[in-house]
């Protein structure tokens, strides 16, 4: 058996039977040993290898398992970056397969040689270079086990050409032992205790979910510890469809786009529970206003996450899902206060919130009509993908999810050109399930070549275009703090995105009329190939309500303008 | 407060260690003064000693970030207990006889060992904490420095507590 075979071996072990990958000169005898393995793993062949990477977040953010993405060696590698780096932002567990020159010409500055050890170290869990056949069998053992255990994210591993050819001297290991990686799985008691009697004694206690929880799979005892406490519950990006968003608990998401209901519960609370929440600017806006005076529960899997931000109080370290159920079975005993008056104020913002109406009466098609209509039309267990800017926003704030993995979204890194291919790595993991990609017109341009994989492969996605034929979300920080100064915001009349999609052998819909969202909407679900529909929209819309950057959570303006108090 | 603290270290014997540590401290803009690399007796794994200048906050996350990179398989703070020493050779004009005098006079009160000497210059080996290495550098720097040539801190914990290889 050779290097490739034994890439392949190991890779079927851990339970993968598809990857994404692009070929090229240091990685041809991996992929020739795919055929070997006709049957047993397949990969998707991306049109540029920062989609493969992209492709496996949304493989492994749909599934709950660990992405896989390959690519050849120098420009093959680096185009992988900014998916891995992406991954690294957002916890995502993906193990990236580069080629790399034979060993023996390693650090002579060979055709296609980068150094991709020293390019990936800041954006990786860890990363490895096979130095024979022999290692790579244990080391993507080990990457599967570091992608996935603990707090998630890549792995890197570099294999140069000449160890898939030689052939493995040594059995493979039965298990892999790691000395240095022992992530706190467990919660200590101790501490669920101490958050329990903090809970008891609060006025105005409030959850804040974050990505860690979706990561762990926590919604069913999420739900339980809900149902028990009925404490309002916000969100991050991340967190989006860990609860039920129709639960009239759920306030949604918090932070600079964030619903006001939500905002006017975390600076009302007395009582901050955050659970795999990692306090980004993104959430908390000034840092210096931020919870003070209120106590914070911080739990995390990742100890070096506590109190990195945000003063802790009271800091759990361990699995999302262990710490839920945890604060499940020590609350039962416990009294615990009525919080009618706090859920009364709550759910007076909340119904605000519910029943504003901002922009649905406009003449031109709006981003927040499309999202209501999807909110109508599809099922609670379809996958939303956004891309980066306006429509993500909005489809964050206004969209209902009410699934944990139904919504998936770059957040960290903010990644224009995301949405496309983690829809595509969604559809491959999901094929049951519809999934549906919002985007701009100014994301999509970044990797629309993906037409091409969609075509071919034969995967049915649904693509809906806010073509607005601005880079919005900067037009829109230009209107506001810049006095309009428009500088390399306007992508001009554009494409004829449906002739885009019908070159491509797939469907394509036009839409301008506010009319025929929800008609066009469905026909794209009927429809048995990708679907492209360009929403035709108002070009200068703002996404509000908007916290103004390192500003305070209380200044937020915009938007609907129902909500009383301090909001107005 | 922002003060020096000594990290020890454990850490997997794996090519590219020193630049997962290294990059760490830039990239989280904290600020190496010294660093220091061995072996240990166990095989495999090698002992690393770093000094870093902050506030107990960032000693707080640079152990947690050094705990997380996955070649580190110990992290702890050597206190201001420990014994803590460094290794400075030091290249000093003395041409004349009176200077050569003078300098074996501190060497004496400093317990320092003379390594090379020449007609024009004296090389002195000082061990010992940074402050007293610091305070030797004032007192000859009259007669001028030719070199100098510092190690960085290495150090241990005093007793039986903080067995650090495991």
């Amino acid at each position: 058996m050779n290097g490739a075979h034994a890439i392949i071996e190991t890779l079927l072990k851990q339970g993968c039977d598809v990857t994404f990958g692009y070929p090229g000169g240091a990685v041809i005898p991996l992929f020739d040993a795919y055929l070997d393995y006709k049957g047993k793993i397949r990969n998707i062949l991306v049109r540029h290898e920062q989609c493969a990477a992209h492709a496996a977040e949304g493989y492994a953010k749909a599934s709950g398992k660990v992405g896989v993405c390959i690519a050849t060696s120098g420009p093959g590698a680096t185009n992988l970056v900014t998916g891995i780096m992406d991954a690294y932002m957002d916890n995502i567990p993906i193990v990236a397969l580069g080629g790399q020159v034979p060993t023996k010409l390693i650090g002579n500055d060979a055709f296609q040689e980068s150094d991709m050890m020293g390019i990936t170290i800041p954006i990786t869990k860890h990363n490895f270079q096979a130095r024979s056949a022999d290692d790579l069998a244990p080391m993507i053992m080990k990457s599967f086990m570091l992608a996935g255990q603990g707090r998630p994210g890549p792995v890197y591993i570099d294999l140069p050409k000449d160890t898939q050819i030689h052939q493995v001297t040594k059995p493979f290991p039965k298990e892999v032992k790691i000395e240095g990686f022992c992530p706190t799985f467990k919660p200590n008691n101790h501490q669920l205790k101490k958050a329990v009697a903090a809970i008891a004694e609060s006025k105005k206690p409030l959850f804040l979910i974050g990505g860690g929880a979706v990561l762990a799979d926590a919604d069913k005892e999420f739900a339980e510890l809900s149902k028990i406490t009925k404490i309002p519950v916000t969100t991050t990006l991340q967190g989006k469809g860990i609860f039920d968003e129709d639960n009239d608990l759920s306030l949604g998401i918090v932070g600079m786009h964030g619903r006001k209901c939500a905002n006017y519960a975390t600076i009302n609370t007395d009582l901050l529970i955050s659970i795999g929440c990692r306090f980004s600017d993104r959430i908390t806006g000034s840092l210096e206003s931020y919870m003070k005076n209120v106590t914070v529960i911080h739990a995390d899997v990742d100890p070096a996450e506590i109190g990195k931000n945000v003063h802790v109080d009271i800091p759990i370290v361990g699995d999302a899902r262990e710490i839920i159920q945890g604060l499940v079975d020590a609350i039962k005993s416990v009294k615990l206060p009525d919080w009618s008056s706090w859920r009364d104020e709550i759910h007076k913002m909340r119904d605000a919130c519910e029943s504003c109406t901002w922009c649905l009466d406009k003449k031109k098609i709006h981003p927040r009509m499309i999202i209501e209509a999807m909110n109508k039309i599809i099922k609670k267990d379809d996958i939303v993908v956004t891309g980066v800017g306006q429509h993500q926003m909005f489809a964050m704030h206004y969209l209902k999810r009410y699934k944990p993995r139904t919504f998936i979204s770059s957040g960290g890194a903010g990644t224009m050109g995301f949405g496309f291919p983690a829809a595509i790595g969604a559809k491959v993991a999901k094929p049951e399930k519809e999934v549906f990609l919002i985007d701009g017109d100014g994301s999509f341009q970044m990797t629309l070549q993906e037409l091409g994989t969609v075509a071919e492969a034969g995967i049915k996605v649904i693509i809906m275009i806010f073509n607005n034929s601005y880079l919005g979300m900067v037009r829109q920080w230009l209107e506001i703090y810049h006095d309009k100064r428009y500088s390399q915001v306007h992508l001009g009349k554009g494409p004829d995105f449906v002739k885009i999609a019908e070159a491509y052998g797939l469907k394509g819909i036009n839409v301008s009329d506010p009319a025929k969202i929800d008609s066009a909407i469905k026909e794209a679900i009927k429809s048995d190939v990708t679907t492209l529909i360009n929403f035709k929209m108002e070009e200068e819309s703002n996404v509000l309500p908007m916290l103004p950057p390192g500003g305070h959570v209380k200044d937020a303006f915009g938007g609907c303008m129902k909500i009383p108090g301090q909001f107005i | 407060m922002e003060n020096k603290h000594i990290i020890s270290m454990l850490v997997e014997d794996q090519p590219g260690v020193l630049t997962r540590i290294a990059g760490m401290f830039a990239r989280r803009n904290y600020n190496i003064d010294t660093i220091t690399v061995g072996k240990t007796n166990t095989k495999g794994i090698s002992k690393m000693v770093i000094t870093v200048i902050g506030d107990d906050s960032v000693l707080e996350q640079v152990e947690k970030q050094l705990n997380k990179l996955i070649d580190t398989v110990k992290v702890v703070e050597i206190g201001k207990d420990g014994v803590i020493r460094e290794l400075c050779l030091i290249k000093i004009a003395a041409k004349d006889k009176k200077s050569k005098d003078e300098l074996l006079n501190y060497s004496k009160i400093y317990k320092i060992k003379f390594v090379d000497v020449d007609t024009k210059s004296m090389t002195l080996e000082i061990i010992g904490t940074p402050d007293k290495i610091d305070s030797f550098i004032e007192l000859v720097k009259g007669y001028g420095i030719q070199d100098i040539s510092r190690t960085g801190v290495t150090a241990i914990a005093r007793g039986s507590n903080g067995k650090n290889n495991s």
